[in-house]
């Protein structure tokens, strides 16, 4: 749910990391917020347990500038991943307008990557919204930890699990050495701005 | 936020925000209120006025007041009540307060120990009328 002023011609859209515990959405806000720490005027704000896990989102609000004559501020958000959070999770994509979708590519969370964008799906439902339509971009994060030996799901299969019926822009990443976390994101900022086009003429 | 629904793209006018806007300055930051903000539930910011002296951030105290509101909402409704109709925290120099517009919209107010909650709340519920009769 966008919302546009008129009178300062800016635009506030809110785009939502999405995806299992512990596979690297906050770590995704992290490193986009060492990289343009000196276009970032906030700080990143951070609910979360002594154990580090995201208890309630992290927060992270991103200028990029003009866009059709309109100052674009983006808000990052990440929901907490785990199971037990849905409620708090839930509250978080109210009024989103693009999704990031973090998967884990570890072998033992091909089930929980499954469930997690299943969970997705129908808490997008609730606010009556559709996982066809909103702009969604898929990751699949911790690649680096091939060259460490640990056998990682093949892309393929990956693709297979998740992206077989959304057929949505998909890459391969890792958010602890930076690996396509930009493009993720310039990715779904521009399908986001696409999609608002309408409202933006 | 609590509610299962959610409000497609939208956009205001340049005259519905500078009406919005005065009755910001002229119900709340003349009454001595440091920072009036209207945001909606989705934690964007529709309008905000202060007094000059407000060094906040205010998109994140945006987002969090607007999850925090959610939060406490559905808090409510796990109790049986409706709503919880007094949002309020008090600080050693600042106090917060929060105010439900409509369904979609939520205003917050930033206030010092010049201001008494009683009156606070009379020129809340002041502003929150006129700011529904902009729609
Ligand atoms: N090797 C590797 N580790 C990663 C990567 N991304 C995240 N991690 C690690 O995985 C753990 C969890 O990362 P977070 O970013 O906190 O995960 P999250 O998705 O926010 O988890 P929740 O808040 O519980 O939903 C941390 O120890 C990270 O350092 C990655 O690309 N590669
Ligand atoms: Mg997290």
């Amino acid at each position: 749910m966008a919302f546009v002023n008129m009178k300062s011609k800016e635009v506030q859209a809110k785009i939502v990391y999405y995806g299992p515990g512990r596979g690297g959405k906050t770590t995704n806000l992290e490193y986009i917020y060492s990289k343009f720490r000196e276009r970032i005027k906030s700080d990143m704000v951070s609910i979360k347990t002594h154990g580090d896990r995201t208890l309630f989102f992290d927060f992270l609000p991103f200028d990029i500038g003009k866009i059709m004559g309109y100052d674009v501020k983006i808000q990052l958000y990440t929901v907490p991943g785990q199971v037990k959070y849905d409620a708090t999770r839930r509250l978080v994509l109210k009024g989103v307008d693009g999704m990031v979708f973090v998967a884990d590519s570890q072998v033992e969370q091909r089930k929980k990557n499954v469930l997690s964008l299943k969970n997705l799906q129908e808490n997008l439902a609730i606010y009556k919204k559709s996982i066809f339509k909103v702009p969604l971009v898929l990751q699949y994060n911790k690649r680096d930890l091939e060259k460490e030996g640990v056998t990682l799901l093949p892309m393929e299969t990956l693709e297979k699990d998740l992206n077989s019926q959304l057929k949505v822009p998909s890459f391969p990443a890792s958010a602890v050495t930076g690996e396509n976390v930009v493009p993720t994101m310039k990715k779904i900022i521009s399908l986001t701005m696409t999609s608002l086009q309408n409202v933006l003429k | 936020m609590g509610s299962n629904y959610d409000v497609s793209d939208y956009t205001l006018g340049q005259e519905q925000l500078e009406r919005i806007e005065t009755v910001l300055t002229e119900d709340l930051i003349n009454s001595g209120v440091h920072s009036a903000l209207l945001i909606d539930m989705a934690g964007n910011i529709i309008a905000r006025c202060d007094n000059g002296q407000c060094q906040h951030d205010m998109y994140s105290l945006a987002a969090l007041a607007s999850a925090n509101f959610a939060a406490v909402d559905t808090m409510a409704k796990i109790v049986g009540e409706e709503e919880f109709s007094l949002l309020f925290h008090k600080g050693e120099n600042e106090n917060i307060h929060f105010s439900k517009v409509n369904i979609e919209f939520l205003l917050i107010t930033i206030f010092g120990k010049e201001v008494s909650l009683g009156l606070l709340r009379l020129k809340v519920a002041e502003a929150v009328e006129k700011i529904n009769s902009v729609w």
